[in-house]
């Protein structure tokens, strides 16, 4: 099985390879939200706009937005909320009460480990120009973010869709990191209550390394084959959810259910906690979302509006959803819901008006709902804490009403004032494109990565150890 | 003596408690208990996953007193914790054939 896995990867890669060219649009601007023309231009006076604009000021190289920088700052800390303590808490509260520990280890320990291997060569391979489909190692170990670390970043320098960004390249690397942080660590939720630690750590640093990495580039590098097709995905539906869903999906069915899963009782340890997890997530997903737009400025402000209808929409979806269906409104329902709100909306903020924000919050909702807790046990796959059922299906829903809902004008630029991605079937077929790409990608690359880790370390617990629980057979430590 | 001790609805425990002071009660012992009987428990759904909790939350009271006592103690008890709901619990009246205070060593009734 592997071995035939393994021959038909490369394959996979060369179609998708071949394909990008002959998909992609004619003369397409950077599409998503990280570098669009469209703020750089309208925020930064001093980086593009004619002197005329500012007679007093000589047309000079592009300096640092301070306005721009401090937001970009400000959010960087909200994203990292979100996995830790935001992620950690929502899915410890989740977990039983002997696993609660080693659930939140996972998210902290992931963070650390993403972290360093981010400065190591992640970074690097998921943002410097290298090829379409992988950057390079120009920026191992930050390798030269030293020269012009005073000076906005130039994105994609030295290309022909090189975007001129307002804020330094080390605010940069740091707002990134915290997304490459929070993708594996939602993973994780697929893989609750079993997986062992030694495993959690191999199979998370090849993960980020070799699929997140590569995808990230894909998709927002300015020479990324995914961006050129015109795909539009301004915080990362397809980069963050799809791929850490799929790949929870691929843990779940690789390692198989829980013990005494469907037999045991395996309540929530403590729903309070995430209550807690959830509402940290909602509100750092403020930096998430308007912090793509990398600037200060209207773009931010439109996501943000978009952000909140989605998740307020999508929590009264599920829960209305789950009232009619099971007879009760539960807290869950609720918290969930506005997580699936905030992934469906991640990809389609920046990009589409409020009105159809409170149409994709209560398809996420519904749809979420619908497969975290009937498709799941239909087909019959564990995914203790829907990594899949959540990020995965919400992901995928909010990328292809992304290309639905897209309002032109927001996406324009100077070349393209009606803006370079608008809603209608056009858009749907390249964000179909996209989703399928990253579903493939990152399938069948966890898949492979599954089986080198179980090779090497195993990937399960014990029976006895699974019984026991994770806190104390892993950790040595126990709640109270 | 008597040990008696008593399954009771958690909620009913002020009043049990209220209602064994002005008898002479000096002391009782309470647990927080799980267990069933008659009252069928209750369904928790959790994205989906119901799990049917037969276990329900209860509160065990135990208390020693002078035998010419208990039967008032029962009693007190009995009234106190009824709704006339299934549910309500159960009290059990055991024997005891020695009791020592551990401070001052006081045996048998001198000590309860």
């Amino acid at each position: 099985m592997m071995r035939m896995l393994r021959g038909v990867l490369p394959a996979l890669l060369l179609c998708l390879a071949l394909a990008a060219p002959a998909l992609a649009q004619p003369a397409p601007a950077p599409a998503q939200g990280q570098p669009n023309a469209a703020e750089t231009s309208s925020s930064s006076a001093t980086s593009a706009a004619p002197a005329a604009a500012a007679p007093a000021a000589p047309a000079a190289e592009p300096k640092v937005d301070t306005g721009d920088t401090a937001w970009m700052l400000s959010s960087t800390a909200l994203v990292l909320l979100m996995t830790i303590p935001g992620l950690a808490l929502f899915y410890a509260g989740m977990v039983r009460k002997k696993n609660v520990l080693a659930t939140m280890m996972q998210s902290f320990s992931i963070t650390a480990l993403v972290t360093v291997l981010w400065y190591v060569c992640g970074y690097s391979l998921a943002f410097t120009n290298g090829n379409p489909y992988v950057g390079d190692f120009s920026r191992v170990l930050l390798n030269g973010i030293w020269d012009g670390w005073d000076k906005p970043f130039n994105f994609g320098a030295g290309t022909d869709n090189a975007t001129q960004l307002t804020i330094p390249e080390t605010v940069y690397v740091m707002f990134q990191m915290t997304f490459a942080i929070i993708t594996p660590a939602l993973i994780a939720g697929a893989f609750a209550d079993r997986l062992k630690f030694s495993a959690l750590l191999i199979f998370i640093g090849l993960w980020s390394v070799l699929i997140y990495s590569p995808i990230a580039h894909w998709v927002w590098s300015p020479i990324g084959w995914v961006n050129a097709l015109g795909a539009a995905d301004f915080a990362g539906g397809t980069v963050v959810h799809i791929n850490a869903g799929v790949a929870g999906l691929v843990c779940a069915l690789v390692l198989g259910k829980r013990l005494g899963y469907g037999h045991d009782n395996m309540a929530p340890y403590n729903l309070a906690y995430a209550v807690m997890g959830a509402s940290l997530l909602w509100v750092g997903w403020f930096g998430f979302n308007a912090g793509s737009a990398v600037g200060a400025n209207g773009r931010a402000g439109m996501a943000m509006l978009a952000t909140q209808a989605a998740t307020a929409a999508a929590t009264l979806a599920w829960a209305f959803a789950e009232w009619i269906a099971k007879g009760k409104p539960s807290v869950l329902g609720a918290a969930s819901g506005a997580v699936a709100g905030l992934v469906a909306i991640t990809p389609a903020s920046g990009f589409v008006l409020p009105g159809p924000a409170i149409i994709i919050g209560i398809a996420a909702g519904v749809i979420c709902f619908w497969s975290a807790t009937s498709l799941k046990h239909l087909l019959g796959y564990d995914d203790s804490l829907d990594a899949f059922g959540v990020h995965g299906v919400g992901g995928i829903v909010g990328a292809l009403l992304t290309g639905v809902f897209a309002y032109g004008p927001l996406s324009g630029t100077s070349d393209h004032p009606e803006g370079v991605n608008i809603g209608g079937v056009h858009q749907l077929t390249v964000q179909c494109y996209a989703v399928l790409a990253t579903l493939v990608y990152s399938g069948i690359g966890s898949f492979i990565l599954l089986k080198i880790t179980d090779l090497l370390v195993g990937l399960r617990v014990k029976e006895e150890e699974e019984r026991e629980g994770l806190d104390v057979v892993l950790h040595g430590e126990r709640l109270g | 003596m008597k040990l008696i001790m008593a399954i009771i609805k958690p909620f009913k425990l002020d009043d049990v408690r209220e209602a064994l002071t002005p008898l002479g009660v000096q002391g009782l012992t309470v647990s927080e208990v799980k267990g069933f009987g008659r009252q069928k428990g209750q369904t928790e759904i959790y994205r989906g996953a119901e799990y049917h909790v037969n276990f329900l939350p209860k509160v065990k009271i135990e208390v020693a007193v002078p035998t010419d006592l208990a039967e008032q103690v029962v009693e007190a008890i009995i009234r106190a914790a009824h709704t006339g709901k299934i549910g309500d619990g159960k009290v059990f009246v055991m024997d005891v054939q020695r009791a020592v205070r551990i401070r001052t060593g006081e045996t048998d009734n001198e000590a309860l």
